[in-house]
């Protein structure tokens, strides 16, 4: 559900720090028809160009907030509204090349009453202004 | 006439628009009354950011009360979630449950609902607790009997017995039409084969359904036939849909207080293909039900791969159907 509309295209750009690239930024929304706690977003699974990046290098941002996957899992006071775009963060050194770059997107999420734990994604080609 | 059914909607129909920002609370709430379809069904947790990690801004419950006068509509339910796996690898404690609950109630209390809808995993001794507190805020607390689960399920059976024991006025049942699947959906087969599903395949998952195949034994013949991932995925949808008989609902009567008009495709002749609503209506009629059938829309899932689906026109065809078969003359505002 959604699938095709997970990531959206109106943001994507490097992440700079003090003048370096660490990394890119794109906006992305949870495929479902509700929002949900961020304890229950299990997994966010970014890969550019094939290249997976590792769960520990991915930040989540909604509402000026920043979080690491892994302190997602005991936030209980925030979540990933219905719609809501949140900026994804792949922390990668130099960030990507301007150009088109094929971008992969999957979330897995915990939902109390389903007997599966879902995993949706999204691939789409997005272009990086020079 | 006496115990007209009334007609709603579930804004889950307008998902795929309201997702993408193509529809605001007010064009739907609008598009429901432009239908003569007043009464309004929401999942708090779509219409409105926030709830339960954070308060919802109480400008939008302003905003929904002006619209509901705006358009002379009615609330009719806000259906809750409850998050019982919120904790990683524990379930969350029955107190916290049942005050989890009481939460939704007063969320429910501040739109204006009579009925909260309870998901049907949700325990009966977390419905049996939060019972008083919605009794004393004037509201019932609706379990949603939903496919695979039908009203001779022993998990039914077994809430419908805590309801009876608990003697409280505020526990009832919200069945979803989708348990009365009748044929297999036209929009399911046409994904399934986009997905690649041989065409010899999916005829004989569709005759298999028709024909009232055990579930297990259509998988099966399929794996034989050289089926595989999204043949078998496309038989294996049998395990969790049936055709289950509207007639069941008259032994709950009592207990029904909304109905979800789950549909997966209104053809432009204002049929839905799988679910027998003729059928259903004559039921409800016959038990006498008075309260509204909210149009749930479910097939904006199975076709937004191919095609931007038109939640709008499906629901609009729903409720031409809804209001011929209630008995309505057919309002001018849903001529096509």
């Amino acid at each position: 559900m959604m699938d095709n509309k997970m990531i959206c295209t109106d943001v994507f750009e490097n992440v700079v720090e003090n003048g370096t690239a660490v990394g890119f930024a794109f906006l992305g929304r949870l495929p479902y028809y509700r929002g949900l706690g961020l304890s229950m977003i299990e997994d966010i699974a970014v890969s550019v160009d094939g290249e997976k990046i590792a769960r520990d290098d991915i930040r989540f941002s909604v509402r000026g907030k920043t979080y690491t996957l892994d302190e997602m899992e005991t936030v209980y006071d925030n979540r990933w509204n219905f719609g809501e775009k949140a900026r994804i963060i792949a922390l990668k050194a130099g960030g990507l090349a301007p150009g088109n770059h094929k971008i992969e997107f999957a979330v897995r999420m915990r939902v109390s009453y389903l007997p599966f734990v879902p995993t949706t994604k999204d691939t789409k080609e997005l272009a990086l202004a020079a | 006439m006496a115990n007209r059914i009334k007609r709603g909607v579930s804004l889950y129909s307008f998902q795929n628009e309201t997702f993408q920002g193509k529809m605001t609370l007010e064009d739907c709430i609008r598009t429901c009354a432009e239908m003569n379809a007043n009464g309004i069904e929401v999942i708090g947790e779509q219409s409105f950011w926030g709830l339960p990690e954070y308060a919802v801004d109480p400008a939008e419950i302003e905003n929904w009360h002006a619209l509901i006068k705006k358009y002379n509509c009615v609330p009719v339910s806000h259906d809750y979630m409850l998050d019982y796996k919120r904790y990683k690898g524990r379930e969350m404690p029955l107190d916290e449950q049942i005050a989890s609950v009481k939460k939704d109630i007063d969320f429910g209390v501040a739109l204006g609902v009579k009925y909260l809808r309870s998901l049907v995993s949700i325990a009966p001794e977390v419905l049996v607790g939060a019972a008083p507190y919605a009794e004393e805020k004037g509201i019932m607390l609706l379990t949603e009997v939903h496919a695979p689960l039908h009203f001779d399920h022993p998990w039914i059976i077994r809430l419908a017995e805590a309801f009876q024991k608990s003697g409280s006025k505020a526990l009832g049942f919200l069945p979803d039409m989708g348990m009365f699947l009748h044929a297999y959906p036209p929009v399911w087969r046409a994904k399934f084969e986009r997905l690649g599903v041989p065409k010899h395949i999916a005829d004989y998952i569709v005759k298999a359904y028709e024909d009232r195949i055990l579930s297990e034994y259509v998988i099966l013949n399929v794996q034989q036939m050289g089926g595989v991932g999204p043949a078998i995925a496309m038989a294996e949808v049998m395990r969790h849909n049936a055709a289950f008989e509207p007639k069941r609902m008259l032994g709950y009567m009592p207990m029904i207080h909304n109905i979800h008009g789950k549909f997966y495709q209104m053809d432009a002749d204002y049929v839905e293909p799988s679910i027998p609503y003729e059928e259903i209506v004559r039921v409800l009629q016959q038990g006498g039900y008075d309260g509204y059938i909210c149009s749930e829309y479910e097939g904006n899932r199975w076709i937004e791969d191919a095609e931007e689906p038109d939640s709008v026109e499906q629901v609009r065809r729903q409720q031409v159907m809804l209001a011929r078969l209630i008995g309505e003359p057919t309002p001018h505002a849903l001529a096509a």
